[in-house]
């Protein structure tokens, strides 16, 4: 084989394999996130996160305007902080409220945002005031329990 | 084991030729890669194709065919791409390696260039090692997207999964960092462990076309549970769980 032909051949195969290698960081995947883009951080505290992990979605109204960039206990409440990475185009007031949500029956948990009334609007690094924990099924469970035998004693 | 990892650091510390005289290097990505290019392609067309099928009967149960998209390319990103693309280039290009380097030695070419001064560690090692090296991850990569494509092929124009939301549902579920980098690691790993096992058996090979035959065999088997085992390894580091 003559060396200009496999010269030629190496810098396909080598081309093919970066492109295959874009295709699948540009096409398959999602490219950076919130992070990479324009975007600032606002905090949160939770009396209980239920199964919310890091890179899960924050939504409002049902879109995804950010994602969960960290958790972990404040030790001087011992509630949940979540600090969030929220999108720089979507600015909310300061009396937001931030819930835990699952979407579906069985599906993963998000952060649902529920806009106030307030004109400031919420700066980065703030933390937002109203919240509601994850729903844990099994607290449920007991509450429905214990209504159920304080209804059959009356 | 302590042999081929002595000759492992021996063929990196004789890596410099490579760097002075590339042309050696893209000859050994010709043979080892471009030349495994055709079964890479197909197979992992084909793979695809049978996770489009077989993924498309099982998720139409729960009547969640749309997350088509997300098993198909998870699975061969994370791990059918590098695993299965590692395994066909240990059959195709490894026992290749393992044949040319044993016949080398059998026909006292190796014995010859040493009398000559030339050090076939640096001549003949060391660009097949980095040649392979450098075509093990752009043929993953290659299996990865082939596959995705028969998948699409398979779950799309065949039977009718909605498009937007097979390609939409996969760019939800795979991540760039955790997903498309883990599988470039494991095939770069494989890749390593794969040609240090086909240039370590061919060097090692009693020089008889018996003992080629019986070090091309080993190279198969060996390398083929290296990369399984290396392969648990490395899920049980990269995919743990938060």
């Amino acid at each position: 084989m003559q060396r200009t032909t496999l010269d030629l051949w190496v810098g396909l195969f080598v081309l093919a394999g970066i492109g295959a290698l874009l295709f699948l960081a540009l096409k398959v995947g999602n490219v950076g996130g919130f992070e990479s883009r324009d975007s600032y951080v606002i905090k949160a505290r939770f009396a209980n996160i239920g199964g919310l992990k890091p890179r899960a979605p924050v939504k409002s109204a049902g879109v995804v305007v950010g994602r969960v960039a960290d958790i972990r206990l404040d030790p001087d409440y011992y509630e949940a902080e979540v600090v969030m990475w929220l999108d720089a185009a979507y600015r909310f007031p300061i009396d937001t409220s931030a819930a835990i949500m699952t979407s579906g029956l069985l599906g993963e948990q998000y952060i649902a945002l529920e806009a106030g009334a307030e004109d400031k609007m919420i700066a980065a690094g703030e933390t937002l005031r109203i919240t509601q924990g994850a729903v844990v099924l099994e607290n449920l469970i007991g509450q429905f329990l214990f209504s159920q035998q304080g209804g059959a004693e009356k | 084991m302590g042999v081929a990892t002595r000759f492992f650091g021996l063929t990196l510390m004789h890596s410099g030729i490579c760097m002075r005289r590339p042309q050696l290097v893209f000859n050994e990505i010709y043979n080892a890669g471009v030349l495994s290019l055709i079964i890479i392609i197909v197979s992992g067309l084909f793979v695809g194709m049978v996770l489009g099928l077989q993924g498309y009967e099982t998720l139409q149960t729960y009547g969640s065919e749309e997350a088509l998209g997300i098993l198909v390319a998870l699975s061969l990103v994370r791990e059918l791409g590098p695993v299965v693309a590692a395994l066909l280039f240990a059959s195709r290009a490894g026992s290749a390696i393992t044949a040319e380097i044993g016949l080398m030695k059998a026909t006292e070419q190796i014995a010859a260039m040493e009398m000559m001064a030339v050090d076939p560690l640096a001549r003949v090692v060391a660009p097949r090692f980095w040649g392979a090296v450098i075509s093990m991850p752009l043929l993953a990569a290659l299996f990865s997207a082939m596959g995705i494509f028969g998948g699409y092929l398979v779950g799309v124009v065949l039977i009718g999964v909605d498009e937007g939301s097979f390609w939409s549902q996969m760019q939800a579920a795979v991540d760039v960092r955790e997903d498309v980098m883990n599988g470039v690691i494991k095939s770069v790993v494989f890749g390593v462990a794969v040609t240090v096992i086909a240039l370590f058996e061919g060097y090692d090979a009693p020089p008889t076309a018996e003992g080629v035959s019986r070090a091309t065999t080993r190279t198969v088997v060996t390398s083929s549970l290296a990369i399984l085992a290396l392969d648990f390894v490395l899920t049980a580091f990269m995919f743990r769980g938060v």
